[in-house]
């Protein structure tokens, strides 16, 4: 068992404190350092499409997960990204600029749609982002001359100081290196003064106007921050495809994204990033085990939707704190050997919130 | 001059007239109990104060400073600071997440500075967690510090409101019910530190409360109301003697 001893007030906030965390993500940041050269071709495609995947994720996670406000339309964030990217790169723009301001576009985009979210919370919020993930691809499809329409448009390949990034083993390194810097300026953001206003507005409206929190500037700010790594994935992701068409953006993107940070464990972003390994990896590996199963199941229609559903039921029923709880329950278990007990996680008494007002 | 008054303080729902024409000042340093049944109007006081409804008629003046038509996230800026009779927590963190968020009017770096978390910025955090610290002391918080608030028992998230409340360096503080729910002993234990927090601290308070007991011992002066207007104000003993105060509220 640790116990932390900490010497100073900045021990409370170093990111990986302990010489075994070090260890471990050291060892992880290796292995995926030379996962390129060691793995056949198709996992490392594979493996750059999870990445992408995380950061589309980790961006939803601080929307929903961080500030609790809800989005369906995400799909549509990851489609402008990609599509403003593809057209600014047709215009010749250099690779890094023209990601950076496909983000900022589809941040942008983002303020738009979160100034509703100031007013319409939970369902409703659901809806207005719903209705505009809808939008969006109605008007990728007719705005043939930006776009190609339904007819889809090709993607430049990615070329980083006169490099050619194309090739699976260059690209999976971008997916990788964006990843990284996503993830630190998101843990950097969530442990200063927004990532907690973020969280002060999710949990109590009330107390944060109470203590100077400006909760309808955070929830937008939450809003332009999502969309804007959203889009930097939706960047990434175009590549990834190589060809752009409105069907590839649809609401089943959207709902994926969202079991990923569901199953993922709310409120984490390490859940992002495990949610995000495990639905965009789950095709795959229901693939891989088809011709395990009896033929009548096997050529089941719809079979994937299925398990998709069967894991988000099977999560909410049994861990609703998703990936990340059972890892710190894991990770508890291990630390207090042999002391973890069945219920240490167990709440106490949760007290009624009756009256409140906004 | 009066550090904090409310003039002619007016407040409808429709055909509800919760406040009606209310008048009082307080002073510095003093602790101010606004006692009366319920419905009186007194948690929609502090809610007019802390800009949570507009009020129809009157103003609301702190430190020569009209705060009638503040924007609400404001409030706390101008050296107000409150707790609510409903316990809001962030149920999501833990005590010190709460406490540090009762910092946020202080400055802990631009967005971008806090994107990359530069030593600005974590001078700030460590300078923070310094003055929460203190108020940790204060309210005797240090066994609970890291554990998160949605297991502590009802008493102790009631004193990390108030710790959260204090953590923004407020020169008026406004309670609601800071003893509802407490035990005897709890109660006892908070009339001290609203005495610390009157005597050491130098904060003017104002408290709703229903404890006669807390009243009674904490307080300066209280003010009684009924349907929205005052029926009493003074010491606490003249108000408990008045006979239109018995009659509505304290009963004989």
């Amino acid at each position: 068992m640790r116990f932390a001893y900490d010497t100073s007030y900045r021990d409370g906030h170093v990111l990986l404190r302990y010489f075994p965390g070090r260890l471990a993500y050291g060892l992880l940041m290796a292995a995926l350092l030379i996962a390129p050269w060691i793995m056949p071709k198709y996992v490392v495609g594979e493996l750059s499409y999870v990445f992408i995947m995380c950061i589309a994720s980790l961006g939803l996670m601080v929307l929903v997960g961080y500030t609790g406000q809800v989005s369906l339309g995400h799909s549509a964030f990851i489609a402008i990204g990609a599509y403003a990217h593809t057209w600014l790169l047709a215009q010749g723009m250099p690779l890094v600029l023209s990601m950076l301001l496909a983000a900022s576009f589809t941040g942008l985009i983002g303020l738009v749609i979160g100034l509703p979210a100031i007013r319409v919370s939970g369902l409703y919020l659901a809806m207005v982002t719903l209705a505009f993930a809808i939008l969006t691809e109605h008007v990728i499809g007719r705005w043939k001359s930006v776009t190609g329409g339904f007819n889809g448009v090709s993607v430049n390949s990615p070329v980083l100081f006169g490099v050619d990034l194309s090739k699976l083993q260059s690209f999976y390194y971008l997916c990788l290196v964006v990843l990284v810097l996503v993830l630190l300026g998101l843990l950097n953001l969530m442990r200063a003064k927004t990532g907690r206003a973020f969280m002060g507005v999710r949990d109590s409206e009330a107390a944060a106007y109470g203590l100077g929190i400006w909760v309808a500037g955070y929830k937008v700010l939450a809003f332009v921050v999502s969309a804007m790594v959203t889009g930097l994935g939706g960047a990434l992701l175009a590549h990834h495809v190589g060809f752009l068409t409105p069907e590839g953006f649809g609401l089943i993107l959207s709902l994926e994204l969202v079991l990923m940070v569901t199953i993922g464990g709310l409120g984490s972003l390490r859940g992002a990033i495990l949610g995000a390994i495990l639905i965009s990896m789950l095709p795959t590996f229901i693939s891989r085990i088809k011709p395990l199963l009896p033929d009548h199941i096997a050529k089941q229609f719809g079979l994937e939707t299925f398990v998709f559903g069967l894991v988000l039921a099977l999560f909410v029923l049994f861990e609703p704190k998703g990936l990340n709880g059972r890892w710190i329950k894991f990770k508890t278990f291990l630390e207090t050997f042999p002391l973890y007990r069945k219920d240490m996680f167990k709440r106490g008494k949760s007290y009624m919130k009756s009256e409140r007002y906004k | 001059m009066s550090v904090f008054a409310v003039s002619d303080l007016s407040l409808r729902f429709g055909g509800v007239q919760a406040i009606a024409g209310v008048n009082f000042a307080v002073e510095q340093g003093e602790v101010f109990a606004i006692i009366g049944p319920n419905g009186a109007g007194k948690t929609s006081i502090l809610n007019v104060i802390t800009r949570v409804f507009d009020p129809s008629h009157g103003r609301v003046v702190f430190e020569g400073q009209d705060i009638t038509a503040l924007p609400r996230h404001k409030v706390v800026h101008s050296g107000i600071g409150r707790t609510f009779q409903n316990i809001e927590l962030f149920e999501g963190g833990t005590v010190l997440d709460n406490l540090l968020l009762g910092r946020h009017r202080f400055a802990h770096g631009s967005f971008a500075a806090q994107l990359l978390w530069t030593p600005t910025v974590r001078a700030a955090e460590a300078a923070s967690r310094d003055h929460v610290e203190d108020v940790i002391q204060l309210l005797d918080l240090m066994p609970y510090r890291n554990s998160p608030v949605a297991g502590l028992p009802y008493g102790v998230r009631k004193v990390v409101e108030l710790a959260r409340a204090l953590a923004t360096q407020p020169r008026l503080l406004l309670l609601d019910e800071p003893a509802s729910g407490l035990n005897p002993e709890e109660t006892r234990e908070l009339a001290f530190w609203i005495d610390d927090i009157q005597k050491d601290l130098g904060i003017t308070v104002i408290m709703v409360e229903h404890d006669m007991s807390l009243v009674s011992e904490a307080a300066d002066r209280v003010l009684c109301m009924n349907m929205g207007q005052v029926l009493a104000l003074g010491t606490p003993a003249q108000v408990q003697s008045d006979p239109a105060v018995i009659a509505a509220y304290l009963g004989a």
